[in-house]
């Protein structure tokens, strides 16, 4: 069933992708070919691939319990608030934060996680910014 | 001699202190990341490639650091396969079946400088067999217009499933969508923006850094997140190593299999859609019907150890033949090291080995160099690393989230950038739920203009005849071999990848 699924989803973007490969503007200097075509061919292949995917599945993925994508939902989620205060905390910190997220969801303790983050987050600093020279986010504190 | 004389110039190119400190540096991290489960070539190659970049290192000293991982992740993947009866990456899986045998009869320190020998001497072989190759090859690939450039890409993406490959429809999937997402940004012959939906980021494209980085080690992440694997698999059990030196009758008796499965390994390593998991997988299934006779093999023989990791360091460096002389990788690897080149603006295939031949041959000589440091660091410092296995996921995993996302946001500085990385990381989780294979998405976003491009330009050259494409022989011979490549599998595929995945581990699924 997942298969199908997939497959209806793949037929589903092909669709929207040669739709949007139509409404490309040609210029009005053009080679003979032109910008529309290939997008077009991969539409074709990406529209047949999931046609036969939806027709002919795979025996069922093992889909995990619905706590364990709760789980992986969470990280995603704390990855992207990483993403966005990154330059507003600074390197430093949100790495640190985020780094022990993680670590805690795998099943450190909770100052074993601390450790984690902080260590994990210190070492970057210092091998990458203060012996490499890379330039990290800054953020109030300058670090 | 002109061969000698060019490998004499990489030596020179090589032998810095810089480039012989990151080869040991690459070397070091290589085997580290093979050894333990759950990261490998391709994935410590994606996590270091943006590294490389932020610090300056120019084209040829990034390209030894990271060939160097890719050479020693292949070493590496053995030392948890020996001890552990887990495959530190896919082309390790063909070890569990003698090495771990090995090592339950109190015979691991024998198996595991045994099995360095096996890599060294597959490695060794294979970089002369490069030497000697890929100048052959770019004399074909010299001929090559842009319709049968057209035709080899075609190959690579219909070949790249590999034989091994069970659902040729979820490939072909792979591959399109990855040409699909090297369409978006400006058309680079008319101008006009595609798929950009008015977002100005994706105006100059997707970096493909950042699919690359999301779709491996971000995806990594996830898979154990989700199974909440967070203790490492050496914990709780005693790695008993032994003495570390094969005796030297071992070595004799594994020397003809060595050579053999070197030269097999090679060649898988050199056809498209192959890869370094076949070429373990076919010298450890020809061995054991060549020579054995007692039914030894699965139990703990010596021989059953040097073939598979003879087999898949030769093919690890046979992919690089295609990978340098044509600009078409056969395998996961090698596509990530073709990120490389194509970020440093150097072009592969037949040009770069007259405009850059400084490349070329340093890194040729590099890998010599990488090899031998391999030898040194695989037999006598072995404990160290067998130490490393040591380290449970739940202090690995963040690190490499965290450094993951440092190599992005080094190259840009852009949170746009980092948000892309995620998507790409949850598309990768979702995928390989699905089995889908990720390597032919990265190598469509790598060569998806390059096709494109060839396309265009050859059917502009004959006055927008599409007939064109099917018109010399040589481009005949290339759409007949990726027919084939395509068809094949769909009647092997199973029964090879039967046989190949029946001990696999369910993590490390990135296969290479």
């Amino acid at each position: 069933m997942s298969d199908r699924i997939f497959g209806v989803v793949g037929i589903i973007l092909s669709i929207g992708f040669a739709i949007s490969a139509f409404a490309i503007q040609e210029s009005f200097l053009s080679d003979a070919v032109g910008p529309k075509a290939f997008p077009l061919i991969i539409a074709t292949i990406l529209g047949l691939s999931s046609a036969v995917i939806a027709l002919r599945p795979d025996p069922e993925p093992v889909w995990p319990a619905f706590g364990r994508l709760v789980e992986v939902g969470a990280s995603v989620v704390v990855m992207l608030l990483y993403a966005q205060l990154l330059p507003e905390l600074g390197f430093v910190i949100s790495t640190a934060f985020a780094a022990a997220y993680l670590s805690w969801r795998l099943g450190s303790s909770v100052i074993g996680s601390i450790l984690t983050g902080v260590g994990t987050s210190v070492g970057i600093y210092a091998v990458f910014h203060l012996i490499l020279g890379l330039s990290l986010a800054r953020g109030p504190f300058g670090f | 001699m002109e061969l000698l004389a060019n490998l004499g110039d990489g030596f020179v190119i090589a032998l810095t202190w810089q480039n012989i400190g990151l080869a040991l540096l690459g070397c070091f991290l290589g085997t580290v990341m093979g050894a333990l489960p759950g990261l490998g070539p391709s994935n410590g190659v994606a996590i270091l490639i943006p590294l490389a970049f932020t610090l300056g290192l120019g084209a040829t000293p990034s390209l030894i650091l990271l060939t160097s991982v890719y050479y020693g992740a292949m070493y590496g993947g053995r030392i948890s396969s020996i001890l552990l009866n887990i495959p530190g990456d896919e082309p390790a899986m063909m070890t569990c079946l003698d090495g771990y045998p090995m090592a339950k009869k109190g015979m691991a320190g024998e198996a595991l400088s045994l099995s360095g020998i096996a890599s060294f001497v597959g490695a060794f072989l294979a970089t002369w067999g490069l030497i000697l190759l890929a100048p052959q090859l770019v004399k074909i690939a010299l001929l090559f217009g842009p319709a049968e450039y057209f035709a080899l890409f075609a190959l690579a993406f219909m070949t790249l499933g590999g034989v091994s490959s069970t659902n040729q429809a979820k490939s072909a999937f792979a591959a399109a969508l990855g040409l699909g997402l090297a369409m978006i940004g400006v058309d680079t012959q008319t101008g006009v923006p595609r798929f950009t939906f008015g977002e100005v980021h994706l105006y100059d494209g997707l970096d493909f850094l950042v699919a690359i980085v999301g779709l491996f080690a971000l995806s990594e992440v996830f898979i154990f997140l989700e199974t909440r694997h967070g203790e490492a698999s050496g914990s709780g059990r005693k790695l008993e190593i032994g003495r570390l030196t094969p005796p030297w009758a071992m070595i004799k008796q594994c020397t003809p299999t060595m050579l053999r499965t070197s030269f097999l390994g090679f060649l898988a390593g050199v056809l498209p859609g192959a890869g370094a998991s076949l070429g373990s997988f076919i010298s450890y299934s020809m061995e054991k019907r060549l020579v054995d006779k007692e039914g030894t093999f699965g139990t703990g023989d010596p021989r059953g150890v040097a073939a598979p990791e003879a087999g898949n360091n030769a093919a690890a460096g046979g992919a690089l033949v295609p990978m340098l002389a044509l600009g078409v990788p056969g395998s996961g690897t090698t596509a990530v090291l073709l990120a490389v080149l194509l970020s440093l603006n150097i072009t592969p295939g037949p040009l770069l080995f007259t405009q850059n031949p400084d490349v070329v041959w340093g890194l040729i000589a590099a890998l010599f160099i990488a090899n031998f440091m391999l030898l040194a660091m695989n037999i006598p410092m072995v404990g160290l690393f067998t130490r490393l296995l040591l380290i449970p996921p739940r202090i690995l995993m963040p690190i490499v989230a965290m450094v993951s996302f440092v190599g992005i946001y080094g190259i840009s500085g852009s949170t746009f950038d980092l948000m892309v990385m995620i998507a790409f990381g949850v598309m990768g989780w979702v995928l390989r739920k699905f089995d889908v294979p990720l390597v032919p998405i990265i190598l469509g976003t790598l060569l998806g203009n390059a096709m494109e491009n060839n396309l265009r330009r050859a059917i502009t050259i004959d006055n927008g005849d599409w007939f064109t494409l099917i018109d010399s022989p040589l481009a005949l011979f290339l759409w007949a071999i990726a027919i084939i490549g395509f068809i094949l599998p769909l009647i092997i595929g199973a029964k090879v990848k039967k046989g190949m995945h029946e001990r696999r581990d369910e993590e490390g699924a990135i296969s290479d």
